[in-house]
């Protein structure tokens, strides 16, 4: 385990906290483009040998994560005159608490997992529960599509952190197709985020009511 | 051969989108349909499918569902040219595609022994699928596929990390890590039990958002709801199946380890919610679409309840994808004929469907009485198999449980279905201009007789490829 990784994952799950605080789309966006970088470095560093494919599959992650996906939902928002997110079903500082409980709960629950002796002490675990956590939470508690689908991202770097843990038995060809379809993912929902825009002239999830028993 | 079984329907996809006509595209659709009924029968009958290292293997479990999605999509395949040609107004060059490249993908699916590029094709079936369900560009229909697509990756995310616990199992045991199937089952009684266990749970409330396991059901109404007639048969079948078949692997290898016990409660617990939630909603329930939704959540769950009761039971759930996809099929086409006649779908204002549509409506009747198993329809003897193996088991308080809620849903549907089909249609109903006309009926006709000739009889080449698929379930090693 290269010496770089854990200061790396504090700023992962900085990021985090930055994500729940924030009010405005842009800093949103800006903090989840931020993560996917960090993530691409932290594939790099997480090998060790910087082998082509090792260096392909950071490459096509800070592209993909870092680049383009933001790019993406900047474009989603660009038309819409929403610019924030203001009617959170809670509110900025209960969430950062329940960030913070989440994070120390991973922390702990880390210790009690049976965790192979080479990864033992390493953040990888916690981190990568707490931003699961912290995706769940943008999911259920924000209102805006374009949230929403910040907070999903989230909720797939945590996923993505994990697998740091085991990058020899996931076939490059198999990487390469998960972000392939992270990709489709966004562009789609970046579609209906922008027909949703012009039906009901907001991006609110609220508007989204009539279909319920 | 098992490149070509997704290659094929990719390619006819491609080609979908550069033929310009609105008129001929949909042709493509049946046709590619039959190109792939044929392939698969070349690989039924054929050698031994396997490709890229063990990737790709067509094992008996796969064999089956292959089969069936094959059909299932050539036979809802032949109503997209009629279907379409009713929304002459509206561009269907992505809709083709998206059928096409939904079959490739469900193939794919089937095929995969590696369980990384599994999740990799069941997500791509819902990425799919969400323009086929907003084919009818209203708000409604946005709502429905922001519902799908949205929880559909967030359970397909949860999918992932438990495929990653699951990897990770074998890396804490000092093993060699691997996400091929053969390997895993091979290497299960010697797995990690505590992130296997997680690993099962992840996996079960990822694939089970797919397939509509309750309480991850929500999307369904809304989707089946707002989605086009063929759309819902096709999810209803198709994609259901291609989760179903994700958790199976995922219980074939628990099955191998010492947690089998515990894989089999969590599918009998939730089989019976799933069923005990769609009798809720199913009660009252006014839209007739969402109420097949609400059938297709109790069915799901009698699938994973016969297959958490092993044995008998396991057959009959097997049996009971087969026949509950075919009455599915009925159901949902003829649904959406209806739909399209009274422009409605609320039963305050949609009744006497068999006098206006005299063959339609029939089927549906005809349809709402098989899958709710009544006897002679293929449901009833897949449902009567996996009673009969939960009374085998000594599991007297679950069979209780499972009859009554079959009772419930019987009734419950019954009335939505006899209002949709008795009385007289209002004039505003007669005055609409869809008539049933052949291309729309065969289908239905084709899916009702082949789910009441398996009630009647099961022909002997299906049997044993049942027995096989259940000996390579429960039996161990491959």
């Amino acid at each position: 385990m290269n010496k770089f990784i854990d200061p790396i994952l504090v700023l992962v799950l900085l990021l985090n906290f930055v994500v729940l605080g924030a009010s405005r789309m842009r800093t949103l966006i800006q903090a989840v483009a931020l993560q996917g970088i960090l993530l691409g470095i932290l594939i790099a560093l997480a090998h060790g040998s910087l082998m082509v494919w090792v260096a392909l599959m950071a490459l096509v992650t800070i592209l993909l994560k870092g680049v383009v996906i933001p790019r993406m939902l900047f474009d989603a928002i660009r038309d819409v005159v929403i610019r924030r997110e203001v009617e959170p079903l809670v509110g900025f500082i209960a969430s950062l608490f329940l960030g913070a409980v989440g994070t120390g709960l991973a922390l702990l629950f880390s210790q009690t997992l049976p965790i192979a002796r080479s990864d033992m002490g390493s953040l990888i675990v916690p981190a990568a529960l707490s931003t699961v956590l912290t995706g769940f939470l943008m999911l259920t508690t924000r209102t805006k599509a374009i949230t929403q689908v910040v907070g999903y991202l989230i909720l797939e770097n945590g996923v993505f952190i994990f697998g740091m843990l085991l990058m020899e038995a996931i076939p490059f060809l198999v990487e390469l197709g998960v972000l392939l379809d992270l990709f489709v993912a966004i562009f789609v929902m970046g579609i209906i985020i922008h027909k949703i825009s012009r039906e009901f002239s907001s991006v609110s999830t609220r508007m989204l009511s009539e279909l319920k028993e | 051969m098992a490149w070509l079984l997704f290659l094929v329907p990719l390619l006819f996809a491609a080609v979908t989108l550069v033929v310009p006509s609105n008129r001929w595209r949909p042709w493509l659709v049946p046709i590619g349909g039959l190109t792939h009924l044929g392939l698969t029968a070349v690989a039924l009958i054929g050698e031994p499918v396997s490709a890229l290292g063990g990737w790709l293997v067509l094992d008996p479990l796969s064999t089956l569902v292959l089969g069936f999605v094959s059909l299932m999509f050539w036979i809802c395949s032949l109503y997209a040219p009629a279907y379409l040609a009713l929304r002459p107004d509206r561009s269907n060059r992505v809709f083709c595609a998206c059928l096409m490249g939904m079959l490739g993908m469900m193939s794919l699916v089937i095929l995969s022994h590696h369980l990384g590029l599994m999740w990799v094709a069941i997500e791509a079936t819902t990425l799919t699928s969400a323009p086929l369900l907003f084919f009818n560009h209203n708000s409604r229909s946005l709502e429905a596929t922001w519902k799908y697509l949205l929880i559909g990756s967030v359970g397909i995310a949860l999918a992932l990390l438990g495929t990653f616990f699951l990897a990770y199992s074998s890396i804490r045991e000092g093993l060699e890590p691997t996400l091929l199937l053969d390997d895993l089952v091979h290497l299960a009684p010697r797995l990690s039990a505590p992130w296997l266990h997680a690993a099962f749970v992840l996996l079960l409330v990822g694939y089970g958002t797919k397939m509509g396991l309750a309480p991850m059901h929500t999307w369904k109404p809304d989707a089946y709801g707002e989605a086009p007639g063929l759309v819902g048969a096709l999810l209803a079948t198709g994609v259901t199946s291609c989760a179903f078949l994700a958790i199976l692997r995922f219980f074939q290898i628990c099955h191998n380890a010492p947690e089998a016990a515990f894989a089999r409660e969590i599918l009998i617990f939730m089989g019976l919610l799933s069923m005990a939630v769609a009798a809720v909603f199913v009660i009252r329930q006014r839209d007739f679409k969402r109420m097949l939704a609400y059938s297709s959540v109790e069915h799901m769950g009698i699938l994973v309840l016969g297959i958490g009761i092993g044995g008998l039971a396991t057959f009959g759930a097997l049996l009971h994808m087969i026949t509950n996809g075919l009455t599915k099929g009925v159901l949902f086409l003829s649904a959406g004929n209806i739909h399209r006649a009274y422009e409605r779908k609320n039963t305050d204002e949609v009744s006497g469907a068999i006098r206006r549509l005299p063959i339609s409506g029939p089927l549906f009747l005809a349809g709402f009485l098989m899958v709710t198993g009544s006897p002679p329809g293929g449901p009833f003897i897949s449902e009567f198999t996996i009673l009969i193996g939960t009374i085998h088991a000594g599991k007297y308080w679950i069979a209780g449980l499972f009859l009554s809620l079959l009772a419930i849903v019987f009734i419950g549907m019954g009335a939505t279905v006899l209002r949709v089909v008795q009385g007289t249609p209002s004039a505003k109903a007669l005055a609409t201009p869809y008539r049933d006309r052949p291309q729309l009926v065969i289908p239905i006709i084709l899916f009702f007789v082949l789910a009441l000739s398996l009630g009647v009889m099961i022909p002997s080449p299906l049997e044993t490829q049942l027995h096989q698929a259940v000996a390579y379930l429960e039996g161990g090693h491959p």
